[in-house]
């Protein structure tokens, strides 16, 4: 099909199915789908598509294969959907090749459930595949429909998710362009287009509320209409999709879930401010990203999606991509336009501020991955839809990216607002293995420690920055009493003073005093005055540091030390570290009463520190020992001890 | 980079032959005058070549009419860039926040001390380098090593060596 006009979008999709639902005129009455994120991919997807394969070309089953992007539920990878026009949908999680045959053989030819390997609870008991009763609906499409991954919300992890932006993610095969628009893709450009003027798309814009989803939070809108009001002939728009937050991902599944979104979002921008160009900048890291959102430039372009004359309402606007080389900095603005550039991605001062003067002293809007894909949505319902969810400053959802310690690592999708409480428990299933929950670091190395005291806080914009974290792009990390904090305030720090680049002082050189106190502090030569001096130090590298990324810096070690004191007191004062994370304030030893005299701890150790003779046939053994001036404390006799004898203090 | 004794780029040597100078200046002429044209060549450079010697980095100099130390600039700034030849087995030890609070750290020390190199160093007979990254945003599976393209996951320290062996018999366990 060649260039597509406004009608065309409906007579695609009422042809098109998606992966993750079925039409009742498809040849086979079920399809299996494997989900492949790069975390299904990793945990092995790829082998469970091939062993499907196989057992479907052996046993010569009518069944279609497809598959989808991540469904957010990362550590239950791989994950594989069971679809039938008269069955309801089951979804059986932690799928090895193995279990492939197992489960077909089951589910498939013996029309049985296989509760072992249910990703839902809910769903065991389900003996016999009958067929459906009214409150489950198998995922046929027709008028009645309700839209891809129902059967999910009676999973505690989705239960009180909103899933707006990543609504496709998980339902649609990522590759291919008809099953966005299956799910009204690309109507909401089209109904810019047609019934509204740019103004108009602005102000919806506007109205809603939208802020950026990457960091700060500035108002979309507002960023918009500064861009908008400059006139020039030539005006860029950046999608920023350098996720370089350790601990943030959403970017990366977004991409790989549904790229076209991104790509509507950044044309309906293009419509609103009168741009002709896009540039997403992404990350060399995801490198299933950069593949599947090419994939979707290309064939956005085939259907004249993007290029001249869209939908031959006179709008040209193409977009490409540009491949990131490693440097958390770019993710700052300025820099990154350094970096589209052909530069070395270094800040500059602001103003003028991109929107005025941007690429190549051009106007240029650059926002975040998630903005731009929540932009389709907010046209399509309108302005007010989007201003009624999130709380009163913080409107509309956000993605959320839950790893470290925590039972359900994945990503969520939230209303803004939802509180600490019911991200890391109701959602987060809450701390494994009996752990107790600590702290959750949020915004990465810009953002800060919120501690146990200040579970109810409301996850928005202003309630972070008050207690000294910040939104930034949505990585929650998880931390358990083994973290320690002041080790965490290090870790940060090093990090950014790795990817400071070194343009101004207060960043170049604060940061590096900070690290020399920190790092003195957990190797138990703190002073009393170092935590006043990291403070001090800490609000000038705020005030003076010339980009945003030196400004933040200080961040994870400020707002530790509020709402940590204590521990960096033990750590200064005693000279212990409570989480026995630092290595110059524990020691390691053996106790010999539950000692097996196994021997495991001395082949570990690097440095010849155990002494002791293992007990063999034959031979009684001789007591373990560890020597204490030559242990290096690297923890390895600690990790693999079978009976827990290595103690730490 | 002193520019007096340089040899004439791409006049090839075993490891540096002709034809790959000739694919490198067809991308230059096709990158030429495009946006980020700089970063862009030298990414081809390095698919090309596995990282980018200094002959090269002048070749892209000269190449593009610029001067050879924004290139070099460039190659020093981006992690990406390597100036240094790689090894047959690249790994890449996450060192991102939920990796750290995993274990990441200690998992890249038992690393080093395995194939007794540093990170960033590439081992004697050329078979792996260490490269701690910042974040592979699999958050999900931590902590996670990645060699060439294959990720692992939920790496244990005791897993390490098994995992080496299967890149080199000299990691095998010897019962």
């Amino acid at each position: 099909m060649g260039k597509l006009g406004i009608e065309d979008l409906k007579k695609i999709s009422e042809k098109s199915s998606i992966a993750g639902a079925i039409r009742s005129n498809e040849e086979n009455d079920t399809k299996v789908v494997v989900h492949m994120g790069t975390c299904g991919i990793a945990s092995g997807a790829r082998k469970v598509m091939n062993a499907l394969k196989e057992i479907v070309d052996e046993k010569k089953l009518n069944i279609t294969l497809d598959e989808a992007g991540c469904l957010g539920i990362c550590e239950r990878e791989p994950i594989m959907t069971i679809i039938s026009k008269t069955k309801p949908v089951v979804r059986y999680a932690g799928v090895t090749p193995e279990a492939v045959r197992e489960i077909i053989e089951s589910h498939i030819i013996g029309k049985k459930v296989l509760d072992k390997y249910l990703l839902a609870n809910f769903q065991k008991g389900a003996e016999n595949i009958t067929e459906t009763s009214p409150s489950e609906k198998p995922a046929v499409f027709s008028p009645e429909w309700e839209g891809p991954l129902k059967d999910l919300k009676e999973i505690d992890f989705f239960m009180d998710q909103r899933r707006i932006t990543r609504k496709n993610c998980g339902a649609i095969n990522p590759y291919k362009i008809d099953e966005y628009i299956a799910m009204n893709g690309w109507t909401a450009l089209a109904k810019a287009l047609s019934e509204m003027t740019p103004e108009e798309a602005l102000d919806e814009i506007k109205d809603s509320g939208l802020r950026g989803r990457g960091g700060a939070g500035f108002p979309t809108g507002r960023k918009w209409e500064l861009c908008r009001q400059v006139r020039s002939d030539t005006k860029y728009i950046i999608c920023n999709a350098d996720e370089g937050d350790p601990g943030a991902f959403m970017d990366r599944s977004q991409l790989e879930g549904d790229p076209q979104s991104i790509l509507e979002g950044m044309a309906i921008a293009s419509y609103a401010i009168g741009a002709n160009k896009g540039i997403i900048y992404v990350r060399a890291e995801y490198p299933l990203a950069v593949e599947l959102i090419s994939n979707a430039i290309d064939q956005a372009r085939e259907y004249g999606l993007l290029g001249d004359d869209i939908f031959g309402k006179g709008l040209n606007f193409d977009v490409e991509v540009m491949i990131g080389a490693g440097a958390f900095v770019c993710g700052e603005e300025t820099a990154l336009i350094h970096s589209v550039e052909g530069r070395r991605g270094t800040p500059r001062p602001k103003p003028p501020f991109p929107a005025i003067s941007g690429l190549y002293g051009k106007p240029t809007i650059i926002n975040n991955v998630e903005t731009f894909a929540a932009v389709p949505f907010i046209i399509q319902n309108g302005s007010k839809w989007h201003s009624g969810l999130g709380s009163e400053t913080s409107k509309g959802t956000k993605i959320f990216s839950l790893a470290g310690k925590i039972t359900n690592n994945g990503l969520v999708e939230v209303e803004m607002g939802t509180s600490v409480e019911k991200l890391v428990y109701d959602i987060g299933g809450g701390v494994p293995n009996g752990g107790k929950f600590k702290a959750l670091q949020c915004g990465g190395p810009s953002g800060g420690c919120i501690s146990i005291n200040h579970l109810d806080t409301p996850i928005d914009y202003e309630s972070l920055t008050k207690l000294g974290a910040i939104m930034g792009s949505g990585g929650l990390v998880v931390m358990d009493e083994s973290t320690c904090m002041v080790d965490t305030a290090l870790y940060f720090l090093e990090f950014v003073q790795e990817e400071s680049c070194g343009q101004c002082t207060p960043c170049r050189d604060g940061i590096g005093v900070m690290l020399g106190i920190l790092t003195r502090i957990t190797e138990g030569e703190g002073r009393e005055e170092d935590i006043e001096q990291l403070q001090k130090i800490g609000e000038m590298i705020k005030k003076t540091a010339l980009c945003g990324l030196g400004q933040t810096a200080p961040n994870p070690v400020l707002s530790t030390i509020r709402h940590f004191r204590p521990e960096y007191e033990a750590h200064i004062k005693d000279k212990k570290c409570p989480a026995l994370r630092c290595r110059a304030l524990i020691t390691y030893s053996i106790d010999p009463e539950t000692c097996i005299l196994c021997g495991k701890c001395q082949k570990e150790c690097p440095n010849d520190a155990i002494e002791g003779v293992p007990k063999k046939k034959g031979s009684k053994g001789e007591p373990f020992r560890i020597l204490i001036e030559k242990c290096i404390k690297c923890g390895n006799c600690y990790s693999v001890c079978p009976t827990g004898s290595v103690l730490r203090t | 980079m002193d520019t007096g004794t340089v040899r004439k780029p791409g006049t090839g040597n075993e490891e540096f032959p002709a034809e790959k100078f000739q694919i490198l200046d067809e991308r230059i002429k096709e990158y030429k005058g495009k946006t980020g044209a700089t970063i862009r060549v030298m990414s081809k450079a390095q698919e090309i070549f596995g990282y980018l010697p200094r002959e090269v980095m002048f070749r892209i100099a000269d190449g593009l009419g610029i001067p050879p130390v924004k290139v070099y600039g460039i190659a020093t700034f981006y992690s990406y860039f390597s100036t240094m030849p790689p090894a047959r087995h690249k790994i890449i030890s996450c060192q991102g926040t939920a990796c750290y609070v995993s274990g990441g750290r200690q998992m890249l020390e038992k690393l080093e001390r395995i194939l007794g190199i540093r990170r960033g160093e590439t081992t004697p007979d050329r078979e792996f380098s260490i490269h701690p990254v910042r974040c592979i945003g699999t958050c999900a599976l931590a902590p996670v090593i990645k060699i060439d393209s294959e990720i692992y996951s939920r790496v244990s320290i005791g897993k390490i060596k098994k995992i080496l062996a299967r890149y080199s018999k000299k990691y095998e366990e010897k019962n």
